[in-house]
């Protein structure tokens, strides 16, 4: 279980200091699938960071089972079962997949298990698992690599942000459906996803909402989602191109 | 004809220049401390030592497939300073394969240098693969020296692809390498460098591209450390309707310090050329990455390391 407590993040611009999130209190439940949504600019991004101990919030706790973990490193906090995927997937020159299948996995896994993680994703496994994690290959391709990675660690509380970000329609309804299998057979862990897709927003156990830096609204997806709808914290795919 | 004598620190010496751990199959020619050590010859390969001064000649005959020629050199005594001279002469339409490398271990206080002058003439068709690898250990205060010279002379549709590593324990380095290539001749290098310490490495290439349809790929990665310095130094002349193309790509790390001048020179209106250079400290997201993966910086940092040197 994640609790975060009284949590505020500030920074600094010209203006002096900004709130992104305000004094913020969130219970993630052990086992459940809950998607972040709400305006851009938000501050949904940035909790995602500070989960991960990317960012480090100004003041407030993070409680992990029991264990508060805000003084923890990015390090430490992945040792602990957090799993954070990146919005922009990061490329490296020279590392392979199946090297960062490896890294993730934290031993050293046979090409048969790594091909099954990309399997998962709906990549071609033969294709990819030497190639390189760089700048050949496309959005899609890079984010489902990211999402492999993420499932190779077996997660106590896995972190999607905003997934669907940069990836062709195509793509897309693939990603949805490698996220309903996930909800389907998550037995262990926690899992959350920064979203503004109304398909991702329809599977969730339970929606927040988060505009301003606070939680204006969450609950069950059928009792959050018919007010979102129409707002830009649930847009249907096609609202994308536009 | 000697068996190949070494020694347990040559031994190790050769196994990280030219991951050999055991006697190679085909033509080989073992320097130990600037003695032979060892010489095997095929039915198409020959190898005879010089009479003039020191080093080998190489001689691959016309058509030869699928064989390959090993010459590593390894110096464990210390204050050796030798300079040796190999020509590779590889007939028309030979397809081999040539493993060089030198391994210095200095223990002792005064300098070891090894300067190889390697000169490769390959005739119509040739191909050759050319890997060198460059190592140095020991603990002394003697400095481990090396300063290869390389000349690629390719005919017709002769194609040179050349492998240059030197990732550990060399202090100091000027490696020259220049080629000449005819119609529809191709050169592919690929070079990886990581320095530290205070060592220093410097990189210079000339290709000439002299004959329509010749075409050179310089591509070099270096990784500096610690307080060394590296320059990269690659020009490529069009003198016929022919493509080049260089590219240095850098990572800086403490108090490193990097020069990268990749030039081109065009003296025909259908030369081709293109130069590529970036020197740049690792990136801080791909740290972050790493490390929501479960490494630590320092951990995340080899990774990054060894995956841009691959």
């Amino acid at each position: 279980m994640l609790e975060l407590r009284n949590l505020s993040y500030e920074v600094d611009d010209e203006s002096g200091s900004k709130e992104i999130i305000r004094d913020l209190n969130l219970v993630i439940e052990d086992k459940k699938f809950v998607v972040i949504t709400g305006p851009n600019g938000g501050g949904k991004s940035t909790l995602a960071r500070l989960i991960a101990g990317v960012a480090k919030p100004t003041s407030g706790q993070i409680i992990l089972d029991g264990e508060d973990i805000t003084e923890k490193s990015i390090t430490e906090r992945a040792k602990m079962g957090i799993g954070f995927a990146f919005q922009q997937p990061v490329r490296f020159k020279g590392i392979r997949v199946i090297d960062l299948l490896r890294i993730a996995a934290g031993k050293q896994l046979s090409i048969s298990q790594a091909c099954n993680y990309l399997s998962e994703v709906g990549l071609c496994a033969r294709d990819y698992i030497e190639r390189e994690v760089n700048a050949s290959l496309s959005g899609g391709e890079l984010k489902r690599i990211e999402i492999a990675t993420i499932m190779a660690r077996k997660n106590k509380l896995a972190v999607f942000d905003e997934p669907e970000a940069g990836i062709d329609l195509w793509s897309f309804q693939n990603l949805i459906r490698i996220f309903e299998k996930m909800r389907d057979e998550n037995k262990d862990s926690s899992i959350v996803i920064i979203s503004h897709q109304e398909r991702i927003l329809n599977i969730a156990d339970e929606i927040v909402v988060i505009a301003d830096g606070r939680i204006t609204d969450r609950g069950p997806a059928d009792k959050v989602l018919p007010k979102l709808l129409g707002t830009d914290a649930a847009v249907d795919a096609c609202a994308r191109l536009q | 004809m000697p068996k190949v004598q070494l020694d347990e620190i040559q031994r190790r010496l050769i196994r990280e220049i030219a991951d050999l751990h055991d006697i190679p199959v085909g033509a080989y020619n073992f320097r130990a401390n600037s003695k032979l050590a060892g010489r095997n010859t095929t039915a198409n390969i020959d190898i005879t030592s010089k009479e003039d001064k020191s080093g080998i000649d190489i001689h691959v005959k016309a058509g030869t497939k699928n064989e390959s020629v090993h010459i590593p050199v390894v110096i464990s005594d210390t204050g050796i300073n030798e300079t040796v001279y190999n020509d590779f002469y590889i007939g028309e339409n030979a397809d081999v394969l040539i493993v060089a490398g030198c391994g210095i271990d200095n223990c002792g206080s005064q300098n070891s240098e090894h300067d190889g002058v390697h000169r490769f003439f390959l005739e119509k068709g040739a191909k050759v693969r050319y890997v060198e690898k460059h190592y140095g250990s020991g603990e002394g205060t003697g400095k481990r020296i090396l300063n290869p010279v390389t000349e690629c002379y390719l005919e017709e549709g002769a194609v040179m692809e050349m492998e240059m590593e030197q990732i550990k324990g060399v202090d100091s380095t000027e490696r020259s390498t220049i080629a000449k290539l005819k119609k529809d001749a191709r050169l592919v290098v690929k070079e990886r460098l990581m320095t530290h310490g205070q060592q220093k490495a410097l990189s210079i290439y000339r290709v000439d591209l002299d004959e329509e349809g010749a075409t050179a790929d310089v591509v070099s990665r270096s990784v500096a450390r610690d307080t060394s310095y590296q320059k990269f130094d690659a020009r490529i002349t069009g003198n016929a309707p022919c493509s080049g193309h260089t590219e240095c790509d850098s990572i800086i790390m403490d108090e490193g310090r990097i020069l990268a001048v990749p030039s081109l020179e065009a003296n025909d209106v259908d030369a081709a050329l293109v130069h590529e250079a970036a020197i740049g400290k690792i990136a801080g997201e791909q740290l972050v990455k790493l490390m929501t993966l479960g490494l630590t910086e320092a951990e995340a940092e080899e990774q990054i390391i060894n995956g841009f040197l691959r």
